[in-house]
């Protein structure tokens, strides 16, 4: 059974329509990622998978139950849902530490000496042990991202969204952030990433979604997508991107 | 400020392993550095004999005006300085204890509207309505009629348990009025923090409530401190306007003070009492102010 069901989901802002019947199957452990120009709609289906967006028809199901069902409650949806931002959003008045630790300790009720224990293993692990203490605005772009990251991943949800996590960072950085959300894959994570970095989404996705103008056009294995595209959008996308990439 | 130049350059990367020469000041910097400091020098004369300049005017105009040595009499008096300086001391004690009292309950009253004014659910629709209607009101009254109407209007109600006391009335009315004034200070700061930090927020589960509380509140009210303090240092002088309820407090005393030797100076021991509390204060806002903008421009660490 799928994780995540989206079906025929909808938005419009103001009248121009952003989502426009899109359908999309996650299975556990997958790793799905979108990709598509500025504006195709990408960051809108995460933000509507996480609640943060009403959608404006259609369905999304996690774990077999509707979470766009009116009478649903989002904060149960979201406790199961993690998520990461293009512009990290930590919490600037409050340590990294803290920062981990917030929605572990006041939504899943686990005791502050717990919470923080797990926080530091994490961090550990995404080599950033001597960074508890510290304020974000003391990090560096990369740093900062894999902190939020490991926020998301905290409170250990069913799913986790990133939504161009590396679109804010220095080249140089985004290596770093990249290893942490492939390690995250062989933990067996479920992610949907909207991302630019095309390598990346090559190397570590199972399925690639191509979507333009609110629509997903066209879906498969990263091997077909990349190299044998059925739909001209999408060819046409892709040399777009080469070319920006050789220049 | 002798150098400020030096003070601003980079101090050499501590780093442990650094790339490149060492940093050995070269002529030109160093004849850079005179050349700022020959400016500095020169600025500094030129501001004190302008500042003298001004001054000296002054004092001479105002010296020489044909009314001077009646206004000398009537509002320098040494003599009636020293008269009226106890009593009019022990009055501004009751300022400060008046402003004291007000500010803690201002800071509840103005957060408590905030944060009413926020809430989103229905089921708040009347209290919501009400920190609106509340706003709008106190805000549009003269803070001196609302000690009138509060100081004479309800001892006049005549129910049980209603304070008479006018220190407690002015206070009262001092608190509705600033309340006012402080919600609105504390809901521009909270509209001020950055809709990704509550969809960050919302995105970890945490509820309406407890974004409020843990994310959004911390963030709204260090921004808000300032502009608080500024709203503070007026309140200290619009203590002295529950004198017209009667209370002993500064304005009063100096009051009866004038009366009964037909001098002004008692006045002028009240503003130079007031200026004695507020300067510090808007000194100390002026403090955080700079001190929240450096942070900001991520110069300075805590």
């Amino acid at each position: 059974m799928s994780l995540l069901k989206i079906e025929d989901v909808w938005k419009h802002y103001h009248g121009l329509s952003v989502l426009r019947g899109i359908d999309l199957e996650v299975a556990p452990h997958e790793v799905v990622c979108l990709i598509g120009a500025s504006g195709s709609g990408k960051s809108t289906l995460l933000r509507c998978v996480n609640l943060l967006e009403t959608i404006d028809d259609g369905a999304i199901h996690l774990d077999g139950a509707e979470i766009t069902d009116v009478r649903a409650d989002a904060d149960d949806v979201r406790r199961r849902i993690g998520m990461v931002f293009q512009a990290y959003n930590l919490f600037p008045h409050m340590t990294v530490l803290d920062n981990i630790t917030l929605a572990p300790r006041k939504v899943h009720g686990v005791r502050t000496e717990e919470a923080e224990a797990r926080a530091r293993e994490l961090l550990d692990r995404f080599g950033l042990a001597d960074k508890a203490g510290e304020y974000p605005d003391r990090l560096s772009g990369g740093q900062q991202q894999r902190v939020a990251v490991i926020r998301a991943v905290a409170t250990d949800p069913r799913l986790l969204l990133l939504d161009e996590v590396t679109s804010a960072l220095d080249p140089t950085l985004v290596t770093e952030v990249l290893g942490v959300i492939r390690e995250l894959k062989e933990t067996g994570m479920t992610m949907i990433l909207a991302t630019h970095e095309m390598g990346f989404a090559r190397d570590i996705a199972d399925t690639v979604c191509f979507l333009e103008g609110g629509v997903l056009l066209e879906s498969g294995p990263p091997e077909q997508i990349f190299s044998a595209p059925e739909h001209p959008r999408t060819r046409a996308f892709l040399q777009r991107v080469l070319e920006a990439r050789r220049m | 400020m002798t150098d400020g130049q030096s003070a601003a350059s980079p101090a050499p990367s501590q780093d442990a392993e650094q790339v490149g020469p060492a940093w050995v000041k070269s002529e030109r910097q160093l004849r850079r550095e005179a050349e700022l400091r020959g400016r500095a020098r020169r600025s500094i004369s030129i501001a004190t004999a302008s500042t003298i300049v001004v001054v000296v005017a002054l004092v001479v105009g105002v010296a020489s005006s044909p009314g001077w040595p009646r206004v000398q009499e009537l509002f320098f008096s040494p003599q009636a300085f020293v008269d009226a300086l106890p009593d009019v001391l022990r009055g501004f004690l009751l300022n400060i204890k008046i402003f004291l009292i007000a500010e803690v309950f201002i800071l509840v009253v103005g957060l408590l509207v905030a944060v009413v004014r926020g809430l989103r659910s229905p089921v708040f629709f009347p209290l919501r309505a009400l920190a609106v209607l509340y706003t709008d009101v106190f805000r549009g009254i003269p803070t001196i009629l609302l000690i009138y109407l509060v100081g004479f209007g309800i001892p006049a109600l005549q129910l049980q348990g209603t304070p008479s006391d006018p220190v407690t009335l002015g206070i009262i009315a001092l608190v509705l009025s600033y309340g006012a004034y402080v919600a609105e200070v504390f809901r521009a700061g909270i509209e001020s923090v950055h809709p990704s930090q509550r969809a960050a927020a919302r995105s970890l589960a945490l509820s309406h409530g407890q974004t409020m509380r843990h994310v959004v509140l911390p963030q709204a009210v260090r921004r808000v401190i300032p502009p608080l303090l500024n709203d503070f240092v007026s309140l200290q002088k619009d203590s002295a306007l529950v004198s017209v309820l009667g209370p002993l407090e500064a304005l009063r005393q100096a009051q009866i003070h004038v009366a009964s030797s037909f001098n002004y100076t008692p006045y002028l021991v009240a503003a130079l009492l007031f200026i004695a509390l507020t300067v510090p204060m808007a000194r100390f806002t002026d403090h955080l102010a700079a001190r929240a903008a450096r942070r900001r421009t991520g110069g300075g660490t805590a």
